[in-house]
């Protein structure tokens, strides 16, 4: 019984330090699809970008993974704003039959940088040997006594306590300065936002820069813990949307609720199910969204905030 | 004189093998129905109703699959999934229209983005049913030589673009361009748009599940990753609807033309095969940006181009 609760509490525990993660990732796609009205679907693949960064300075200038956040979030929010500026914003004018043109397209720019990665970097699975790596805080060594064994790894809890931080900053970011609030409003209703004199081409960039960078930061937070190859893109992009989903579209705080529960759903299916089972999990949550809660976890903030 | 073009075209592909192409000629020529095929059923769903899907490798390779698990679990030829798969993808598609086609803009194109995944995450996992990543594979192909597999595609073909031409020209036909124009007055005039999504979604599913039947019989052997890729399938359907021209009846057969000569001439270069993903990519941000509607949609702006300035068009 005892290792029972035990498997299910250290389940609950990666489940929770992973959803902030997660939401880490969620957050930069909330804030473009609210902005924007599109589903980056380079998300990931922008990720993978900062990851690579983030790997060559540890490997040639043997740079900690987590100050590289310094280096590859800047290069990052630059490199997205040269995506909205010169491939998205001119496409959004573009006639065409088929609506989600701009989807289309950031389908398109994830696949150039996927396939590139593998050209340049070939398609072998890297890790960044941190000393740290293997460290890890045990309950017993806290409580002599303690019924149940659980164990906390060292590069988990910086990381998750890094997102925590960014997250924060971002929603001093969001709330405090005017390109924040400008940005809301932009989210909020375009018209309304022309009309009060905010530049919504500006704000499109700069959200799209702010979208990369956060998942850069992502990238960072997650090389060492994680590994990496071109391909890890995808993945993190059906993360991203399947909480932008579960979030409810275009909804910050959503998204990180959403993170949060698809980290806990995803760790238990993996211990529970299998490893090879998590992308399914993620699917049936993504479905359950679609079908129970087409608002996402927004819906339901805003109907308590409402009675109150 | 117009009516009549299907019909030569059909012809002319029905005398080529007689002239004695080479096997490779022949070969491409297959690839290039197939995907034509595909082409059309993403036409009908995507071009005509507007509900973009990023996941047709989960229609193509449902379709494969069911050729295939037929074969290996049943003993019967694998020809059987051209039929079976018709049931089968009209049940698939019934159940992700019902989940996903209710919601409006982005949803479906992601969740059809996540099917493509699901799919290959759980023929890969259900070891016992689909062999897992060892795929399956057909003992002994029907025939060696081409010929017939030339044939029984083209025949496909044809039904296919006789289908889609009567479905787009009948009432459905102009239901889905309503839908895909503006959902909210085609919902006011009274055409119950979930039931017409999903009736494209059916046909578009089906159409694209025979072309996987067919490629399971065709090549031999199949595995997750060769029938559920995101890129190589999914994403390469949209170029070739995309590339050809959306909404148009001969779009996705000049699509897929360009396409597979592209692919097969890229990929025999020495360097360059490797990032041929890469090209795609930029072929595909260069049609959105400058052909948005493709080249049977925007061939009056390719000709304009191509004559002097100051002759009207």
């Amino acid at each position: 019984m005892a290792a029972q609760v035990e498997l299910f509490l250290q389940t609950l525990i990666s489940g929770f330090l992973l959803g902030g993660l997660y939401a880490l990732i969620g957050l930069g796609m909330a804030l473009i699809m609210g902005v924007m009205k599109i589903i980056n679907l380079a998300h990931g693949d922008l990720m993978m970008v900062a990851m690579y960064i983030a790997y060559y300075l540890f490997t040639l200038f043997q740079i900690d993974p987590y100050l590289a956040i310094f280096v590859a979030t800047p290069l990052l929010f630059f490199f997205g704003i040269g995506l909205q500026k010169y491939l998205i914003n001119p496409v959004m004018k573009v006639e065409s039959i088929l609506p989600h043109n701009q989807v289309i397209l950031t389908v398109g720019i994830g696949m150039i940088l996927s396939n590139l990665a593998t050209v340049l970097f070939t398609s072998n699975y890297r890790s960044t040997p941190v000393s740290y790596a293997s460290t890890a805080f045990y309950l017993t060594d806290y409580w002599k006594d303690a019924p149940i064994e659980l164990s906390l790894s060292a590069p988990w809890s910086i990381s998750f306590i890094m997102a925590v931080i960014i997250t924060i900053c971002l929603w001093f970011f969001l709330t405090k300065t005017d390109t924040g609030k400008s940005i809301r409003a932009t989210a909020q209703d375009i018209d309304a936002a022309l009309l009060m004199g905010v530049n919504v081409r500006r704000m499109r960039v700069v959200t799209f820069g702010i979208g990369a960078a956060l998942v850069a930061g992502a990238g960072c937070l997650f090389l060492p813990i994680y590994y990496l190859y071109p391909s890890l893109g995808k993945q993190f992009t059906n993360v991203g949307f399947v909480i932008t989903v579960l979030g409810g579209m275009g909804s910050t705080e959503g998204a990180i609720v959403g993170g949060v529960i698809l980290g806990v759903f995803e760790s238990m299916t993996a211990t529970y199910l299998g490893m090879g089972w998590a992308p399914v999990g993620r699917f049936l949550i993504f479905v359950a969204a679609l079908v129970f809660l087409p608002g996402g976890v927004a819906s339901i903030l805003r109907k308590q905030r409402l009675g109150k | 004189m117009k009516r009549f073009i299907p019909w030569m075209i059909f012809a002319i592909l029905c005398v080529l093998p007689l002239i004695g192409l080479s096997t490779y000629a022949l070969h491409i020529l297959v690839l290039v129905i197939m995907w034509s095929i595909i082409g059309m059923g993403w036409n009908i769903l995507g071009g005509y109703c507007g509900q973009v899907s990023f996941g047709h490798a989960a229609f193509f390779g449902m379709g494969a699959y069911t050729a295939g698990l037929l074969y290996f679990h049943l003993g019967i030829t694998a020809w059987w999934g051209l039929l079976a798969c018709v049931p089968v993808l009209t049940l698939t598609s019934l159940v992700i229209g019902y989940i996903c086609l209710r919601l409006r803009g982005a949803y479906f194109a992601l969740a059809t983005l996540a099917l493509g995944e699901v799919l290959r995450v759980t023929a890969e996992n259900l070891v016992k049913f689909t062999q897992g990543d060892l795929g399956i594979m057909i003992k002994q192909r029907t025939w060696v030589d081409k010929t017939w597999y030339f044939y029984i595609i083209l025949l496909i073909a044809l039904g296919t673009f006789i289908l889609v031409k009567k479905v787009i020209e009948s009432k459905w036909g102009y239901y889905f361009v309503a839908i895909r124009e503006d959902q909210d007055a085609a919902e006011s005039m009274g055409i119950n748009t979930t039931l017409y999504k999903t009736i494209a979604l059916c046909l578009s599913g089906t159409l694209t599940g025979m072309a996987g039947a067919f490629y399971m019989n065709y090549m031999g052997y199949i595995d997750p990753t060769v029938v559920f890729p995101l890129y190589d399938i999914s994403i390469v359907t949209v170029m070739v609807v995309m590339i050809g021209g959306v909404a148009t009846y001969w779009g996705p057969l000049i699509g897929a033309l360009i396409m597979v000569f592209l692919a097969e001439v890229i990929r025999s270069m020495p360097k360059i095969g490797a990032a041929h993903q890469t090209l795609f990519g930029v072929l595909l941000i260069f049609i959105i940006m400058y052909l948005p509607n493709g080249i049977g949609g925007d061939y009056r702006k390719l000709l304009r181009l191509f004559k002097p300035k100051g002759a009207s068009s």
